[in-house]
């Protein structure tokens, strides 16, 4: 064991030297190797870091979310419907919420406003994500004026800036009170925007929402499970087109390693053919190689797994999110906690690091198979 | 004391085996080879010198016939074990040195010996005594690119020895030499055989040729033994 920690040691040292002897070419291709992980893990990193953090929101979303429909299209809730919800055997608790979405045209952009169904809000209050603190320059005191769907206008002080660590949740929300938001959009007294349900055992979620349909069949039961694949689907979706968009950049990669590995250069040929003539198995030499292979692709794949971990979870990557996060889907600026999938890292590494150490092998097996007898002719 | 240390019996080889190109570079040829001494290969360009030191070296197998080196049957061994012959019983000495460019003269040095992963600061040791032998000893730092034509060879002769081989096998060694340097090599040419190892040149050099040192010399032509 210790030769054979020594030989592999020696053999180290001489791919080392073998490196940098080719310096810029060996440089060159680090650096292509590097900038392909680096934008795959990117992509893989971000998309699983999304998913993860949507997967993480909607554990304290409502089981099921229920609207009305009128002509196939979102009505109000009358408040009986929350009474004959209270009555389906299985349910615990029903809540009606007012919510809904604000554009303001000072910062040319959607809010969503809602009655927070765990705090009173006084009339003439409103409490402001740190987004909307940021874009309209609102400190706590400051008076916001906000144009009602009748065309009134409506001041509202603010009376506290949400903190900055809810910012996926909160940075874009207005939370008002119930008569200002009615106030607001003009909805009258016993209505809601929607309903959302709990049920006591989890696994009848779905029996729960056939049975809610048999009593109102003017509704839609959204299941929080199928808000959770949709997410998934989005993001799935999202990480395959840019994927997809990156096979052109993976395929020159190719190109490139195999043009190197294969087209072995002279020299490198008749260094093989020396070291065979003063001694080297065939074996020692496809060992020097793999060395070689490892090394560039280990140091790559470290490299530009390192700059996607820094480019993902510090500066919230800014090369892919405005595809990969959607505009619409998740407007606000946020900082995604670290997560990296084992999986995912393991593939990626198998897609990358084996296909180049093989691609360097084949041919330098053909050069270090043949007879060395070659360097004396 | 001499002995038969290498022995090839009704060696041929052919190159372009089977093709409409196919010749015979050494057709047929039988020889002995004593230890300790030194024995020169001679003949015209062609003549198939050099194949035939590949064939004493383990370098390559032969087509047909059968090569013994101390006692062993090597000529249709697998490459592994012909590998280790080579390791163990030859050191080569190129006609164009064929020292790995970027690498220091030391680096150079220990390069056969890796394989073999003997401790580092013996093979170290061990080289840079060579070099001291062969004069080289301030160079061990410099890149081989940077070597005079004497200096590099001095340097190839010193890998040529670092595993410590029983025969040193040299391949038109003062092609690329004045006759000053052609004189230094046959000192150190001596200097082997005084340690009691087997030489076996390559030349068409005259001065190679009439030196005392040379035991034997072995005509070829066309492939064949002809003296």
């Amino acid at each position: 064991m210790r030769h054979w920690i020594a030989r592999q040691r020696y053999l180290i040292d001489y791919t080392v030297a073998a490196l940098a002897r080719r310096m810029a070419k060996n440089a060159g291709l680090v650096a292509v190797y590097t900038a392909l992980v680096f934008v795959i893990a990117s992509v893989l990193l971000y998309s699983h870091a999304l998913k993860r953090e949507a997967g993480y929101l909607l554990q304290g979303a409502p089981e099921v979310v229920l609207q009305k429909l009128t002509a196939g299209r979102h009505d109000l809730v009358p408040a009986d419907y929350v009474e004959k919800l209270q009555g389906i055997r299985g349910v615990r608790s029903v809540q009606g919420r007012l919510w809904g979405y604000y554009f303001d045209p000072l910062a040319s952009a959607n809010f969503t406003v809602m009655v927070p169904p765990d705090r009173v809000i006084p009339s003439g209050s409103i409490v402001i994500g740190e987004g909307i603190a940021r874009t309209r320059g609102a400190a706590e005191g400051d008076v916001i004026a906000m144009r009602g769907s009748n065309g009134a206008l409506i001041l509202l002080r603010v009376a506290e800036i949400l903190p900055r660590e809810s910012n996926i949740v909160t940075a874009d929300l207005f939370l008002v009170g119930e008569a200002d938001f009615r106030a607001l959009f003009s909805i009258t007294p016993g209505l809601y925007t929607d309903v959302v349900l709990s049920v006591a055992q989890p696994r009848e979620v779905r029996t729960i929402a056939e049975k809610v349909l048999l009593v109102l069949p003017d509704t839609r039961p959204v299941l929080r499970e199928e808000i959770l694949r949709t997410y998934e689907a989005v993001f799935d979706w999202r990480e395959g087109i840019v994927l997809m968009l990156l096979v052109g950049a993976g395929l020159a990669f190719v190109i490139l390693a195999w043009e190197k590995a294969s087209g072995l250069s002279a020299d490198e040929q008749r260094e093989i053919g020396v070291l065979k003539a003063l001694g080297w198995e065939t074996g020692d030499v496809l060992t020097m190689k793999l060395w070689e292979g490892a090394l560039v692709s280990g140091f790559a794949f470290l490299a530009g797994f390192s700059l996607a971990y820094w480019h993902v979870f510090t500066f919230s990557a800014p090369l892919f999110a405005p595809v990969l996060k959607g505009w619409s889907v998740l407007y606000p600026d946020f900082r995604l906690t670290p997560a990296v999938d084992g999986l995912q890292l393991a593939s990626l590494f198998l897609f990358t690091v084996v296909p180049y150490v093989a691609a360097t092998l084949v041919p330098v097996w053909r050069a270090a198979v043949t007879d060395p007898d070659r360097v004396m002719r | 004391m001499t002995d038969a240390f290498i022995e090839l019996r009704g060696v041929r080889k052919a190159y372009n085996e089977g093709l409409p190109n196919q010749f015979w570079a050494v057709d047929g040829v039988d020889l002995m080879l004593e230890r300790g001494r030194v024995t020169l290969l001679t003949g015209p360009s062609g003549s198939g010198k050099t194949t035939l030191l590949t064939l004493l070296g383990c370098l390559a197998r032969p087509t047909e016939g059968r090569v013994r080196v101390a006692g062993q049957d090597v000529s249709s061994l697998p490459e592994r074990f012909l590998t280790e012959q080579r390791r163990h019983n030859f050191g080569f000495v190129f006609q164009q040195f064929n020292l790995i460019r970027g690498l220091s003269v030391l680096d150079n040095v220990m390069l056969p010996a890796f394989p073999l992963a003997p401790p580092h600061g013996a093979l170290r040791a061990r080289a840079l005594q060579l070099l001291g032998e062969l004069g080289l000893a301030h160079r061990s730092d410099a890149r081989v690119e940077w070597l005079s034509g004497g200096e590099a060879q001095r340097t190839a002769i010193a890998r040529a020895l670092i595993n410590d081989p029983p025969v040193v096998i040299a391949d038109e060694p003062t092609a690329n030499l004045d006759t000053h340097l052609s004189k230094a090599f046959l000192a150190i040419v001596e200097r082997l055989k005084d340690e009691g190892r087997t030489v076996i040149l390559s030349s068409h050099d005259a001065l190679v040729a009439e030196a005392s040192i040379v035991d034997r010399i072995v005509s070829l032509r066309d492939g064949k033994v002809v003296g």
